[in-house]
């Protein structure tokens, strides 16, 4: 398989009173063609400013400060804005968590699906239209002609999702970015979004980019599965070894604590202490306050990226297998 | 000058002021958040906050007053009457009509002046030093923007506070009074209400209180009704507490912020009414709208007569820009809501 | 939605019964008719001159109902506010209601400008002043609206008189003349002033509005499908901003027939506002009942309105 999307040592930051924060700060690694890599990670890991940073969205003050992403060859972050926009929506598209607030409130949503194709074909208007309609079939929209007209408030979360995904879809990118999808969905409705892109990506040999904090998705959806814990990556493996046998201790605290794992009548295992803020981060690893296997070398240096098998990555000092 | 019983009043509400301060600033002091928030502002709008201390303390000065102690040949002052600070500044420095900034003439016939040379910004009409009246304009503005919301905001507070706590039929006799106040042309009620209750100061300042309090009564009552639903204040409830002690303990220290936001946002907006009600002939004696409304014609003379409303009308604009500028940096301190939405 | 309307309006007649109210405790009550009588006709005036001039304007009867149930001031003051029976001026005995009839006309030649070039000029800027957020534009921008809203109005006036009426000598200082061929010259300095102190306000609001706009999650998502700025301000924000930008415009609309009491008073336009300047002049208690009456039935009109085009532009309001 080859890359559609290399990141390479991608750092991004905020600025402050007491200078630069970096909330991405050193992330590498390959989106293959046709393949579901999830990005999992707490809140404040960092992963949705990655995906941001991908598509040059970072809201200000941030920005991006160094670093490189290949699109296909192609280095983003050079690009002027007016080659950037026609990256977006086109080559790389993007869907967000909360489907209430992302869909302007005014706009038809038919309107909505056309305008992001007539932003990159030269199509008129009818021919855009009929596509939104083949789309708005495709995502499982019921009574698609009708629900052309239809204004947001007028849809359901999962719904406003699937019309956001029709969106994305539109003009066929080479690259699907879904931040949280389902995070503010119903569990049933949950459960069909999932499906849908699952789906979609087969039909369609599309590479997705999957940010969650849900476990659950991940075993569903992702093929490799890549863990940031402060702004860095910690573990990339492939799914089925990352879930039986992960080699970092975040990651195995990870899959500890999901309750459908978990042996009845036992406490819950969770990880003591809380993320640290990017003021805090220590010298060597930002994992060490809370790591149950941390050495002295952990609070000093930190972790070079090791790869202990074929396609696995990990930052650690004392990972499963090897010494410190 | 102020009237003879009046000068007692005002020394010891000029105390209780100071006193205030000196309480609020402990306040401030011992509490994390507002200790930031105060440092912060002081760091954003140094150049502003000194002015408002400026004006502040000119306002004092003329607020404290005692009698006595004036000497025997000063011109046009009664020997007992009450003197503050900046009245004994500028003791007897009266002349017999206009003359320029810094001119040791007469504007208008060219005869030499009592104090040649002593004016800054010149005399008026009457021959008062223009400077003296801009300091005596401060407190008199301090006063409209102070004394109002004194009345304003506590009666807001009431009947918010209770309208958001109480809801029901409270919610609704309250509601009424705001949206029949609220129908009532602002100018308009403000100059009923003068028309009727006479020209003093405080009466202004209540009918400037009772036109103005409805906005800040809404934005109270909305912000209870959310304060209302928090899970401490619910356990509180559940547990027994007395509602004015949640009220008191709960509420209203959450109210806090908005409070100062709205006092220093609607200061200037009071001030510039005033300035409007002079014109109409119903303001303040002694304000700088006053000195405006008066000193109108004199632009039309020729040669003309310039320093007058000049000094009243930027004594006027410095204050309202200095406030506007600190209260704009003070909701933005206080109220993060309002900061530009970045993730 | 109708259902709601009616509702709405119904609520507005209930809060008109309490301003009138209001208006006749503080007229009345606070104020006896014979104080009234005696600042018109002086006080040295006989007792049946008072007499008859309390009988022509109807104050001769007592105030409360439990005094006389036939005949009293409330329920008069009632009957005749809800009737548009305005009755006479108690400054100069004219009747009222031909004095509004004649002053709507010239409040509106300088009311309706004054608002539509005063939206033309503010809006623009504060697009421009939004779209360069965070740059030092904005910044200056910003600045610049709070030095212009710390000018009293009394100041740019005045100030306005002197530097373009007098110096520059463009536009005559004062005055009013209703042949259409003549009036922008009149109206030209009012209109000019009137826009001057308040565009710092106003595009302050505004660049709130747009700013607030800009930074909601649609914004993003249409970012993200690879729309230009510009193109981003105007489909999106400018659409979601007519909202809030409609219901100023609106609510603001009933009080284009109350004129400006400050700029027609200064420059001698014989409009609504002057009207009411003379009445506060001349301690005229009935004619500035009735201004502040009417003022509270268009500030109702203009709610009721303002929910109406709610259901035009915004779609989650309409009914389908």
């Amino acid at each position: 398989m080859s890359a559609v999307l290399e990141v390479r040592d991608l750092r991004t930051a905020f600025p402050s009173s007491g200078g630069p924060v970096p909330v991405v700060d050193g992330v590498s690694f390959d989106l293959n063609r046709g393949e579901v890599l999830a990005l999992v990670g707490e809140s404040g890991s960092g992963k949705s400013m990655t995906a941001l940073s991908a598509m040059r969205l970072v809201p200000k003050p941030g920005r991006v400060v160094s670093g490189s992403v290949r699109l296909d060859g192609t280095e983003l972050l050079d690009l002027p804005v007016t080659e950037m926009r026609r990256v977006r929506g086109a080559r790389m598209a993007m869907i967000f968590q909360e489907p209430m607030t992302c869909l302007n409130p005014v706009v038809r949503v038919g309107e909505q699906v056309i305008e992001a194709i007539q932003l990159h074909e030269d199509v008129s208007k009818a021919e855009a239209r009929a596509r939104t309609r083949e789309l708005f079939v495709e995502v499982g929209i019921p009574d698609p002609e009708a629900r052309l007209d239809a204004f947001p408030h007028q849809l359901s979360g999962g719904l406003k999702q699937r019309v956001m995904i029709a969106m994305a879809l539109s003009t066929r990118p080479e690259i699907l970015i879904a931040d949280e999808p389902t995070t503010a969905l119903d569990v049933t409705v949950q459960a069909q979004i999932l499906a849908l892109l699952r789906d979609l990506q087969r039909d369609r040999d599309a590479a997705i980019l999957l940010i969650t904090h849900d476990l659950g998705i991940v075993n569903e959806l992702a093929d490799r599965v890549a863990v940031m814990y402060a702004g860095r990556l910690v573990e990339v493996a492939e799914r089925r070894a990352l879930l039986s046998d992960p080699r970092h201790p975040y990651t195995q605290g990870l899959l500890r604590s999901i309750p459908a794992l978990a042996r009845p009548g036992e406490a819950l295992p969770e990880i003591p202490g809380v993320v640290p803020s990017p003021d805090q981060w220590p010298a060597g690893c930002r994992f060490a306050t809370r790591c149950p296997k941390r050495i002295d070398r952990c609070d000093t240096d930190f972790p070079e990226e090791t790869a202990p098998a074929e396609g696995r990555r990990v930052w650690c000092h004392v990972h499963d297998g090897e010494g410190a | 000058m102020m009237g003879i019983e009046a000068y007692v009043w005002s020394n010891a509400m000029t105390g209780l002021l100071l006193v205030g301060m000196l309480w609020a600033a402990r306040v401030v002091r011992g509490n994390r958040l507002w200790r930031e928030a105060a440092s912060e502002l002081w760091r954003r709008r140094r150049l502003a906050i000194l002015v408002v201390g400026l004006y502040l303390g000119i306002g004092v000065a003329d607020s404290i007053a005692w009698v006595g102690g004036i000497p025997e040949d000063a011109v046009g002052v009664l020997p007992n009457a009450p003197l503050s600070i900046i009245d004994r500044l500028f003791l007897d420095t009266r002349e017999a009509s206009y003359s320029a900034p810094l001119a040791s003439v007469e504007f208008y016939g060219g005869k030499p002046l009592r104090h040649p040379g002593s004016h800054l910004l010149g005399t008026d009409i009457l021959g008062r030093d223009v400077l003296y009246m801009v300091f005596k304009g401060a407190r008199v503005a301090l006063l409209i923007g102070g004394l109002t919301s004194l009345i304003a905001i506590p009666l807001a507070l009431f009947f918010g506070v209770s309208a958001g706590y109480f809801g029901g039929r409270v919610d609704d006799v309250v509601f009424f009074l705001i949206s029949t106040l609220a129908a009532i042309p602002g100018l308009l009620l403000l100059i009923a209400l003068i028309m009727v209750m006479g020209r003093s100061t405080v009466s202004v300042c209540i009918a400037l209180a009772v036109t103005g309090w409805v906005g800040f009564c809404r934005l109270s009552r909305a912000e209870t009704l959310k304060l209302r639903e928090l899970d401490y204040v619910q356990a509180a409830r559940a547990l027994g507490v007395s509602e004015a002690r949640i009220i008191f303990r709960h509420i209203l220290p959450n109210l806090a912020h908005l409070i100062v936001i709205t006092f220093v946002l609607t200061f200037s907006g009071l001030v510039l009414s005033e300035a409007t009600l002079s014109w109409l002939g119903i303001g303040v004696d002694g304000s700088w709208g006053q000195m405006i409304d008066g000193a109108r014609d004199e632009l039309s003379r020729s040669p003309i007569v310039w320093w007058n409303i000049g000094a009243a009308g930027t004594a006027l604009f410095g204050l309202i820009l200095a406030v506007n500028a600190v209260g704009d940096a003070i909701r933005d301190v206080l109220d993060p809501r309002t900061m530009r939405g970045s993730e | 939605m109708g259902a709601y309307v009616l509702r709405r309006l119904a609520y507005g007649v209930g809060v008109v019964l309490g301003v009138l109210f209001l208006l006749f405790v503080l007229f009345f009550a606070v104020t006896e008719p014979e104080d009234i009588a005696r600042k018109a006709l002086g006080d040295k005036a006989p007792p049946e001159a008072i007499a008859v001039w309390l009988e022509n304007h109807g104050y001769d009867r007592p105030l409360w109902p439990w005094q006389d149930f036939e005949e009293n001031l409330l329920f008069d003051h009632y009957r005749r506010m809800l009737t548009f029976d305005f009755g006479l001026s108690d400054a100069d005995d004219s009747p009222i209601v031909d004095r509004i009839r004649a002053g709507a006309g010239p409040s509106l030649t300088l009311t309706v400008p004054l608002l539509v070039l005063g939206l033309l000029t503010a809006i623009p800027l504060s697009l421009v002043v939004a779209f360069f957020r965070e740059t030092y534009i904005d910044r200056m921008g910003v600045f610049l609206c709070v030095l212009a809203m710390s000018v009293s109005t009394l100041l740019y006036i005045i100030g306005g008189q002197y530097v373009i009426g007098k110096l520059l000598r463009w536009y005559p200082i004062s005055g009013f003349d209703a042949d259409p061929m003549m009036l922008p010259r009149f109206l030209a300095l009012p209109i000019l002033i009137g826009i001057l102190s308040g565009v710092g306000g106003d595009v302050r609001f505004y660049r709130t509005v747009f700013l607030e706009e800009s930074s909601r999650d649609f914004v993003r998502t249409a970012r993200a499908k690879g729309a230009s700025e510009p193109r981003i301000m105007a489909r999106h924000v400018l659409r979601n901003a007519m909202i809030p930008i409609l219901t100023r415009v609106v609510t603001a609309i009933p009080f284009l027939f109350m004129g400006s009491l400050l700029l027609e008073a200064f420059f001698g336009i014989p409009g609504l506002g002057s009207m009411t300047f003379d009445a506060i002049q001349s301690n005229d208690f009935a004619t500035l009942r009735t201004m502040v009456y009417v003022g509270a039935l268009l500030f109702i009109l203009g709610q009721v309105a303002t929910d109406i085009s709610y259901g035009f532009v915004d779609p989650r309001v309409r009914v389908e």
